[in-house]
């Protein structure tokens, strides 16, 4: 019998997809006071641009995601891309009428100038040499793809957590440019509680002796228990309480206790699962920068502290998703979107999803979470003539 | 269209800023912003009518109205609506001076609950009423501070709120003589265009 010639993918899958590069060779002034001279976005697309070029919406992602936000890059793929559960045909992202585009950001690991691709200057890599990058820094490159693409403005600006942050920043610097936004699972800027988790991360991967001073490519190793260690910090900020104790229990793997330190309970496996997973795909670098742009991000900094006064520019409709047992960035911190862009007079919807896992959950299909953002997708299609 | 729509939009002032607490699926809303070119945002505890509501082109917030409205600033909207919902507030007292710091005026309607069938009905058979606009039983109803006409005027006049319209209707927001006579007899739902004195 011969193998079945249907793709692996469902049909709301946008299918097969390859990421492309593109190449930017004006300077571009970043917050620290550096600049790069040149440097590469990797980008996916999905879906046609329209004749009147106004479907196209940009996809921001978080702190380990990058530009492969949906399908696969070959049938033998395992898993599609990080948000395949909102990009596709007739899904709330809707790749039959927008133009979807999403990129690796700078400072990333995925193909986009950071830490880990060589420099032009000397062809070593950049390390611990890059500069430390911005929301602000990621957004104004942002719209120097938005210019390569030849786009007059975003449709929507469109990202869960980290991403939700860089989606409001475009709305703050590119008022003119930002039709609408979508901030889902977002903060006005992080707590001191969720600087305290990413210090820790940062320490567990400075002080790992294969780090290196960030130079761990030049002496060819990689400090993984560092990044492990703080991998497996994120991933507890990423479930709620209930929710662990739903999916590990606290049922020991053997049934008894062993009196040693081998991961006994599920939990301890499943952290040390996807801390090791981390290793081979992501940066240790990209991870200090990542979580040193969400440290830096608050968009009312520069207007006295007063995020109102922030969104006051802005002409952008927002939409705010939050979930109720998320509490790295918990409900309360979208409601104080919410009041300072009704307190800025500006049209915003917000939605609280009753939801068992936590932060993550703005990957997961969750049903009223789905009907919420497509319906307001919907309208954002609806008056870009999409 | 609920006949009782059109009424509050005779008494919405075209380009109004508009807050509707328990806005539902966002129909008035969405009416108001088609007839009076209102804008404004839609109050709901309910998620399905939030998506609804953005499907209709209403911004809305996903809260609990008892909470408070704390979230805005006084005096921020020319009207905050509020229909059919006073009955199921923890507070209505305190919704309606909430109502009333946020916004100039204020509208509310609610059922009747003097009206002749349900004292009828009281009278005959010595059971909690039930009518079609008051269908569930006493156990399970949302409705935890039914008023009457008389017992909402009186509450007005205790905090200094001012009624500058009422509308009494039936089911079907007729507006006939005897309603106009007898009102709190008569009239199956209470529409009432409120401000208060500063």
């Amino acid at each position: 019998m011969s193998e079945s010639s249907s793709p692996p993918w469902s049909s709301d899958s946008v299918g097969l997809v390859s990421p492309r590069t593109l190449h930017f060779d004006q300077p571009l002034e970043l917050d620290c006071g550096r600049s790069l001279d040149a440097f590469d976005l990797i980008i996916e697309t999905y879906g046609e641009l329209n004749a009147a070029r106004s479907n196209a919406v940009l996809i921001c992602h978080a702190l380990s995601g990058d530009h492969h936000a949906a399908g696969y890059h070959s049938a033998t793929d395992r898993k599609p891309g990080w948000w395949e559960s909102c990009v596709g045909p007739g899904k709330p992202i809707d790749t039959n009428r927008f133009f979807v585009v999403c990129l690796n950001n700078l400072g990333g690991c995925c193909g986009s100038t950071g830490p880990n691709q060589l420099r032009a200057d000397n062809g070593k890599p950049w390390g611990p040499d890059f500069p430390i990058v911005t929301v602000r820094d990621w957004v104004r490159s942002q719209q120097r793809l938005m210019q390569a693409l030849e786009l007059p403005r975003w449709a929507a600006v469109i990202g869960g957590s980290l991403g939700g942050m860089q989606a409001l920043q475009w709305s703050v610097d590119f008022p003119d440019l930002t039709r609408h936004v979508v901030a889902i699972a977002a903060a006005p800027r992080l707590s001191t509680q969720n600087i305290a988790f990413n210090e820790v991360a940062r320490q567990a991967i400075l002080t790992d002796p294969d780090f290196h001073d960030g130079r761990y490519a030049e002496h060819a190793t990689v400090p993984s228990r560092g990044l492990m260690l703080a991998r497996m910090l994120g991933h507890i900020t990423y479930l709620s309480d209930n929710a662990m104790a739903d999916k590990f229990g606290r049922d020991l793997i053997s049934g008894n206790p062993q009196f040693s330190f081998e991961a006994e309970f599920q939990v301890e496996s499943y952290l040390r699962y996807q801390g090791r997973s981390f290793i081979d795909r992501f940066d240790a670098n990209t991870y200090l920068l990542m979580t040193k742009a969400l440290d830096y991000f608050d968009p009312a900094r520069e207007f006295g502290g007063d995020l109102a006064s922030a969104f006051e520019r802005t002409e952008a409709g927002f939409l705010l998703v939050a979930f109720t047992r998320d509490w790295r960035f918990s409900p309360e911190r979208s409601r104080e979107l919410m009041r300072a862009l009704l307190q800025a007079g500006k049209s915003v919807s917000y939605a609280c999803i009753d939801s068992p896992l936590g932060h993550d959950d703005f990957l997961v299909p969750v049903p009223d979470y789905l009907k919420v953002f497509g319906q307001y997708m919907h309208k954002v299609a609806e008056e870009a003539g999409a | 269209m609920k006949p009782e729509f059109s009424i509050i939009s005779e008494w919405i002032e075209p380009g109004s800023r508009v807050l509707d607490l328990g806005c539902g699926d966002g129909t008035l809303l969405s009416m108001l912003q088609r007839e009076r070119q209102v804008t404004g945002y839609g109050l709901d505890l309910d998620v399905g009518n939030i998506a609804a509501c953005i499907a209709k082109g209403v911004d809305a917030i996903h809260t609990d109205v008892d909470n408070g409205l704390s979230e805005f600033n006084d005096q921020r909207f020319d009207y905050v609506v509020m229909t059919q919902a006073l009955q199921v507030m923890q507070q209505p007292d305190q919704v309606l001076l909430d109502m009333l710091r946020v916004g100039r005026r204020g509208v509310v309607t609610f059922p009747n609950f003097a009206h002749w069938s349900l004292r009828l009905q009281l009278l005959m058979s010595g059971r909690m009423p039930r009518t079609r606009a008051l269908p569930a039983t006493w156990y399970n109803t949302q409705n935890i501070h039914l008023c009457t006409l008389k017992d909402f005027e009186a509450l007005c006049q205790e905090l200094n709120i001012r009624i500058l319209e009422r509308r009494v209707s039936d089911d079907q927001h007729r507006n006939g003589r005897s309603r106009r006579w007898l009102p709190n007899l008569s009239g199956q739902v209470g529409l009432y265009l409120l401000d208060k004195p500063r």
